[in-house]
């Protein structure tokens, strides 16, 4: 059984100019252990779906339906009181912007060890002595000097650090990271980024990343799940993704991105671009979402959306030419 | 010798940090510290380095936006760094902006059309309504906007779409170089794509120079002509493209190469991991500026500070490394493609 | 479905299913009741406020006499359907007397929130663009709002004599600090926008960036604040009528009945209840207003109120 299994979950929300169907009949699942990215760009619904997994959806204007297993309970159903001894224990959360995040009158050892007082019952020294071991164990130097310090005085990137602290103190079984690194600098991102791949191994947690960044999915993922307004166009494993993406969507992406050392001779060319914007969420999209942008688009898109169909072992891609190219093959 | 479109010499900004009881300014932040470049007609020179490091500041000064603590800016032969503000107005049309946020670029009480229209009208540059419309008319489809555009307000577009505006009103003041302030950083990777396809196509069109200020060197890489390379308000290195990224002379470039994340999953990844944060600027280390986090760093480093020197033709680095023989220098050996 | 009326998918075809609404769908509710649903605080208040405007305007055709006339035979007596609300100890129509009492309060509240905004947009405007001026206007606002308001109106109206017309000064020249203030912080941020960075360099003068890009975006702002001071200036018109630093005693003001039925408040509540009631309602009905307006304007704007 897979630690998390996200089915046909749907987040909608209330607007006055009608009903955003930010996440639309996403699924997924997330093994004990693995990495799983979720990519896509701003408003394809994938921090929603975090949010919807923390059960952190406002209620009204939001609400989410489907179902949300974790280790069998669909959290969906959870009352509020169970669900708060799960988040920040058996789940827990990283954001984008430390700052933020971290409550800036609280001395960091003390944040860190409130979770622990709070879900293991540790008394404050306990919980301190264990704050500034988390804060060794994310690479802090001086972590007992630090512990005593506010989140003001530290840096972008140690604050991340220490929101990673904080997240793993209960020993998680699931960490969401929601662009842990976009808002660090290049060479800070590759900290975090390497403090990441270091903890994976180390802590054992599953992680759900959530990125724009296809460089940083390349570099931690075991396993992607591409989205495309409100719904998931896309899953493979991760070196699958990148060699034979299957959705134009996916494949469009890709070729946006440019590459270090890829136009290194002479005059400046063009980048592949995807034309065109992301359709309004507001309104039921009739047939395929892409089929707005997609260049290899006939009328069966603008007609039937697509089912998600395996193209391969382990990867699925929700679109009529995929799933024709399959059929050819046969 | 002909004069660069814009030179760049000696700049600092200095930025006073709160003021004593008695009004006496005790200490600054030294925000860009003696900065030399140019740019020629219809190239794109990009200023790299990472949040903090001034780059945005040099942008702000260029323009004219702040006026420099020292130093001169030139812009077509003309001084501009300490014209009064009424001589300056007709030689701001020669230098646009681009920003960075495309919903904070635009005001949200004014059409697109007056938008557009504003520095038109401040500079003279259409003679009649008839020609201003044209003039609108044209601007819309060199950006690649729908002309019934002009008439909406900019909360009816998508943040490329602002982008697309903000680039048009730039564009309208008929300038010779455009400042891109990250310019293109808040966009998804598939607007971000077509802006820098336009900006691309723009300067080819029209001559324009662009200084492109950033901090995503892949897309840097792929627009740019020539690099300057900025760590804590002083250029570290500046150089062609080429020189820059596949041989690069100062440990701060190469260490800033080698943290790009790369969208595939089976790059080879020989990351040099920096130790450490970027110092204060209100109180930067003594010698080298990048002797606290470089990973060759040895005693000459914290007391002397390295001057820009010319490596190899039009390819300068501030690193003491590069007085070494070749075969003592590490970033010499570890050859790049 | 639409998809029943278009064609039948081709076989083969792998087409998605369709997953139910998760919120009832609902349609947009458009004019008036719409705008109830949407900003219910704005309606309320701004139906309670038409109700007083009604009141003031037409006090005279509203079934009151004249609220001065006296009759020592009909002194206190209890509500009844001759007198709606009772009579006072002169024998005065307490209903006729609160009616003409909202042309007071309301006139006092318009007038001060207009030229407080008025006079404080100026001033505000002025000491965010002029560095020099800013140190200058500010030390003295920061003197004038180390005064309470209400203080500060009083030591006014003592070196004056009690007019609605000095009421209004008075009450306006201690409401304009807090106008001041705001409109200054809000230059100041709409000075750090992009926007008005790109219109530096697009050459436009500083006067023209005032009135382009700056006053147009403190208005919505101001416009809250002057709700809120539309409000607090009726309440410290009534409170300096009730301490008879306001308009004369003649003039039927909820804060002059409140104080004329002070002494007897314990055998004639109604004496002091009718005006309160109404002072309060009609302040309640501005700040709903001012409220509405807040959370209908820019809504990053209105955190910084």
């Amino acid at each position: 059984m897979p630690l998390l299994e996200v089915d046909r979950l749907q987040t909608h929300f209330r607007t006055p100019d009608g009903v955003n169907r930010a996440v639309d009949g996403v699924s997924f699942s997330v093994d004990r252990g693995e990495t799983l990215a979720v990519v896509g760009e701003s408003g394809c619904g994938k921090s929603v779906t975090a949010m919807s997994i923390m059960r952190l959806i406002a209620e009204p204007p939001g609400k989410s339906a489907g179902e949300i297993r974790f280790e069998g309970r669909d959290l969906l159903k959870l009352p509020e009181r169970e669900m708060r001894k799960i988040r920040g224990a058996a789940i827990s959360m990283i954001f984008q912007e430390p700052m933020t995040s971290l409550n800036p009158v609280l001395k960091i050892g003390r944040q860190i060890g409130e979770s622990m007082r709070l879900h293991q019952g540790l008394d404050r020294g306990q919980a301190e002595a264990k704050a500034v071991e988390m804060l060794t164990l994310v690479g802090i130097p001086e972590p007992k000097r630090r512990s005593g310090e506010y989140p003001h005085q530290l840096s972008g990137g140690m604050r991340q650090r220490v929101m990673i602290a904080m997240a793993l103190a209960c020993s998680p079984k699931l960490l969401i990271a929601d662009e842990p690194t976009t808002a660090l600098d290049v060479t800070i991102q590759a900290q975090i980024l390497d403090l990441m791949r270091d903890l994976k191994v180390r802590v054992g947690a599953a992680i759900l990343i959530i990125t724009h960044d296809l460089g940083v999915v390349a570099e931690v993922a075991d396993r992607v799940v591409v989205m495309y307004a409100g719904r998931k166009v896309e899953e493979a494993p991760v070196r699958q993704l990148f060699a034979k993406p299957r959705h134009p969507y996916t494949r469009g992406l890709l070729a946006a991105v440019p590459r270090l050392g890829s136009s290194l001779g002479g005059r400046p060319g063009r980048l592949a671009e995807i034309p065109g914007i992301v359709p309004s969420l507001k309104t039921k999209i009739e047939g395929c979402v892409f089929a707005s942008r997609c260049p290899e688009v006939e009328e069966v898109c603008l007609r039937f959306a697509p089912a998600l169909e395996a193209k391969a072992a382990g990867h699925l891609a929700a679109c009529h030419h995929a799933v024709r190219g399959r059929e050819e093959a046969a | 010798m002909s004069a660069s479109l814009l030179e760049v010499n000696d700049l600092e900004m200095h930025f006073p940090l709160g003021r004593g009881l008695f009004g006496g300014v005790r200490r600054f932040v030294y925000a860009v510290d003696g900065l030399s470049f140019r740019v020629e007609r219809g190239e794109t020179l990009s200023i790299v380095g990472e949040s903090g490091c001034g780059k945005s500041t040099v942008g702000r000064a260029v323009l004219r936006l702040l006026k420099p603590t020292a130093g001169q800016v030139v812009l077509g032969g003309v001084r501009i760094d300490d014209m009064s503000s009424g001589a300056l107005r007709p030689m701001r049309r020669r230098i646009q902006v681009v920003f960075q946020d495309p919903f904070s670029s635009l005001n949200p009480r004014i059409r697109v059309r007056d938008a557009l229209a504003e520095p038109m009208n401040n500079f003279g540059l259409a003679k009649s309504r008839a020609e201003r419309d044209r003039k609108l008319n044209a601007l819309m489809d060199k950006v690649g906007l729908p002309r019934e555009a002009l008439g909406r307000w900019p909360h009816e577009f998508s943040g490329g779409q602002r982008q697309r505006i903000g680039i048009a009103r730039a564009l309208a003041a008929e300038p010779d170089i455009i400042v891109c302030d990250e310019a293109v950083s808040a966009l998804d990777v598939s607007v971000k794509a077509q802006i820098v396809n336009l900006l691309g196509d723009l300067q080819q069109e029209l001559g324009l120079a662009l200084l492109f200020i950033s901090h995503d060197l892949a897309i840097v890489e792929h627009m740019t002509h020539r690099v300057a390379v900025m760590y804590l308000g002083k250029i570290v290195e500046i150089g062609t493209k080429r020189q820059i990224f596949a041989r690069p002379r100062h440990p701060y470039t190469e260490t800033l190469l080698s943290a790009v994340p790369v969208p595939d999953p089976d790059a080879p990844r020989r990351r040099i991991i920096l130790k450490g944060d970027v110092p204060s600027p209100i109180n930067p280390p003594r010698g080298c500026r990048f002797h606290t986090r470089c990973p060759y760093a040895f005693d000459r480093c914290r007391t002397e500070e390295p001057r820009l020197r010319e490596v190899e033709r039009g390819h300068e680095a501030a690193c003491h490394l590069n007085d070494r023989p070749a075969e003592d220098n590490p970033l010499l050996s570890g050859a790049r493609a | 479905m639409a998809a029943a009326i278009s064609l039948a998918p081709p076989p083969g075809l792998a087409i998605a299913e369709e997953l139910p609404d998760v919120l009832p769908a609902r349609e947009p509710l458009k004019g008036f009741a719409g705008f109830i649903r949407r900003r219910p605080s704005l309606a309320f208040g701004a139906g309670l406020l038409v109700v007083m405007l009604f009141f003031a305007v037409f006090a005279p055709w509203l079934g009151t006499v004249d609220p001065g006339a006296l009759a020592t035979s009909k002194r206190l007596r209890p509500p009844s359907a001759e007198a709606w609300f009772g009579t006072d100890m002169l024998g005065r129509d307490l209903y006729s007397r609160v009616v003409y009492g909202a042309r007071v309060s309301l006139a006092v509240g318009f007038l001060v929130a207009l030229f407080s905004s008025a006079l404080g947009l100026a001033v505000g405007l002025v000491a965010g663009m002029v560095r020099w001026i800013d140190g200058v206007f500010m030390r003295l606002i920061d003197g004038m709002m180390s005064i309470p308001p209400i203080l500060l109106a009083v030591a006014l109206m003592a070196l004056t004599r009690g007019s609605l017309q000095n009421v209004v000064i008075a009450i306006t020249l201690a409401e304009i600090p807090r106008v001041a203030r705001l409109v200054r912080s809000v230059v100041l941020s709409l000075r750090e926008q992009p926007y008005v960075d790109a219109a530096v360099a697009a050459g436009t003068s500083t006067p023209m960036i005032v009135i382009r890009h700056i006053l147009p975006n403190t208005l919505a702002p101001m416009t809250v604040q002057a709700t809120y001071i539309c409000a607090s200036a009726m309440i410290v018109e009534a409170i300096l009528s009730f301490i008879g630093a306001g308009v004369p005693p003649i003039t039927p003001s909820w804060g002059n009945i409140m104080a004329e039925g002070r002494a007897l408040w314990q055998v004639k509540p109604t004496l002091v209840f009718f005006p309160a009631a109404f002072l309060s309602l009609t302040v309640l009905a501005v700040n709903l207003v001012g409220d509405g307006l807040r959370d209908a304007l820019d809504p990053r704007m209105a955190k910084s109120l």
